[in-house]
């Protein structure tokens, strides 16, 4: 018992919120990407997210791909769709103000869930896990679902993959350069326009990887987007728009406090989130990790 | 001198709606640095702004190399040779000093290699791990000249470089460009610190609201001393 709770209670629910903050840290990643770079708040982020898991979801039923390869070939096709919106559709707006950027990607987002719902139902869809990830291990003090692991441990990986080659590599100096001065890059001689095609792609791939890896955890539903992204907003603000490690470990650091909110209190684990979004503006407006904290 | 490397004539250049630059017109044979002198808000800095194609709303002729540059995109005027170093200096604060001056690509052969630049700029291989906005004022105008120097641009185009600087500092960069100028690189240079410019400079340029009103070369100095000081105040 630790302060009058189990500790399989305590541990189940921590490992809940490692879960959901798995989730949390690689949405709010892609976001913190694109938000960097573009200057977009992407409201199509949880669109995207849906999509990686309908596409595994289609990928298994209609061509008999198994959850592996939809791992690689999902956030592929979706980075592949976001490039061409981007290009066709986004770049377009860059000269005007932040708003319609915002504006675009919100209606975006509505017509691709509109158009999965009109199509497959707001009701969910199972998506098995693969064999290789059922079953559970026997910690001692609880079971641990061998997928979930997975998922903390998948996360963990392209989490902490992202942000070396952001951090590490010329690439990842180009974008940090980029973010702070895109014109005078460009006269460096580096393709600014092609850049930002490609953080866009990457940050869309992001979230449908999310997806992939939530399809068999939650079922896959045309609204499993939109019931995260507000959430997953607040992760960025709480660790500063456009920080790259601030999205990353507040991702984590809100799922896991969210989950120990259930065990000490559950009637505000729905809203810990934002109370600790509104305590952080209040406090230090540019976030934890924000440049200006 | 050999033959012309930069070649601008009749250049107009609008911010908006507002037309700036009304028909400039210069030239900078390889090898040579030029000066454009002038008071503040003359079109200076606009002049290389339009050149380097920051400033897309122009009309007239830059040619490069003998290449058409008006219709070429801004990155792939880097590539063609041209090398921009900005008055506010554009370090930047998320990259290190070494990242900073690893980032612009490589754009020909015949650049600096790392250890020229530190050996030509030693307080940058002093400080190549701290973050760039973290040096001085003069650290980091010499940092802004030297990422350009390793791309193995052929011409220069180089901002107001004195602007706020110590005059230790100011003496320093003279002797750089002293350095790059014994190498073959071609500069434009764009000045109101007219002293230090008589110093590094073959030919000048004179500006007066958005227009060049004359050209002399640096052997022409001593004459030219009175239309300088009623149009510079030096």
């Amino acid at each position: 018992m630790i302060f009058g709770v189990p500790l399989q209670a305590l541990m189940g629910q921590l490992l809940v919120g490692l879960i959901n903050g798995s989730f949390y840290a690689l949405l709010s990643l892609g976001l913190a990407v694109i938000f960097g770079l573009l200057r977009v708040i992407n409201f199509a982020h949880g669109a995207q997210y849906m999509l990686g898991a309908f596409i595994a979801l289609l990928l298994l039923t209609v061509g008999g791909i198994n959850y592996w390869f939809a791992l690689i070939l999902s956030p592929l096709i979706v980075g592949l769709l976001a490039a061409v919106v981007e290009r066709t559709m986004l770049s377009r707006l860059y000269k005007l103000d932040h708003l319609y950027g915002l504006l675009f990607t919100f209606g975006l987002a509505l017509a691709i869930e509109g158009t999965f719902r009109y199509f497959f139902g707001a009701s969910g869809k199972p998506y098995a896990p693969p064999a290789q990830l059922t079953g559970a291990v026997n910690l001692g003090f609880m079971f641990l679902p061998i997928y979930r692991g997975w998922v903390v441990i998948a996360s963990l990986i392209v989490c902490i993959g992202t942000w070396l080659m952001i951090e590490k590599t010329k690439l990842g100096a180009y974008l940090r350069a980029a973010t702070e001065n895109p014109t005078l890059v460009q006269s460096f001689g580096v393709n600014v326009p092609l850049l930002l095609t490609l953080t866009y792609a990457l940050g869309a791939a992001l979230a449908a990887f999310a997806g992939v890896l939530a399809a068999p955890v939650y079922q896959v539903s045309p609204l499993m987007g939109s019931n995260l992204i507000i959430v997953v907003f607040a992760v960025v603000v709480v660790g500063g728009m456009g920080s790259i490690l601030g999205a990353i470990v507040t991702g984590y650091m809100l799922g896991v406090v969210e989950g120990l909110t259930k065990v000490f209190y559950p009637e505000a684990s729905n809203i810990v989130i934002f109370v600790i979004m509104a305590i952080v503006l209040v406090l230090r407006p540019a976030g934890l990790f924000g440049k200006d904290a | 001198m050999n033959g012309r490397l930069l070649d601008v004539s009749d250049l107009h250049a609008w911010y908006g709606e507002s037309h700036v630059l009304h028909g400039v017109n210069l030239h900078v044979n390889e090898g040579e640095m030029i000066c454009i002198l002038g008071r503040n808000g003359m079109g200076k800095t606009t002049t290389l702004r339009t050149i380097m194609g920051i400033l897309r709303k122009r009309q007239g002729k830059i040619a490069f190399a003998g290449q058409d540059m008006m219709s070429v995109p801004l990155h792939k005027t880097a590539r063609a040779g041209l090398g921009f170093v900005p008055e506010e200096r554009g370090i930047f604060a998320t990259l290190s000093v070494e990242e900073n001056l690893m980032l612009p690509p490589q754009v020909a052969d015949g650049g600096m290699s790392v250890d020229e630049i530190y050996a030509l700029f030693p307080n940058l291989k002093e400080r190549r791990n701290s973050p760039g906005t973290k040096l001085s004022g003069g650290e980091q105008q010499m940092l802004a000249m030297a990422r350009i120097l390793r791309t193995g641009a052929r011409c220069l185009l180089l901002d107001e470089p004195t602007e706020g600087l110590a005059p230790v500092i100011i003496q320093a960069i003279g002797d750089v460009l002293k350095k790059l100028k014994q190498r073959g690189m071609t500069v434009v240079l764009v000045e109101q610190n007219f002293r230090f410019a008589a110093k590094v400079a073959d030919r000048f340029y004179l500006m007066d609201h958005g227009q060049m009103i004359a050209e002399f070369p640096v052997a022409d100095l001593p004459r030219q001393m009175d239309m300088l000081h009623s149009e510079l105040g030096v």
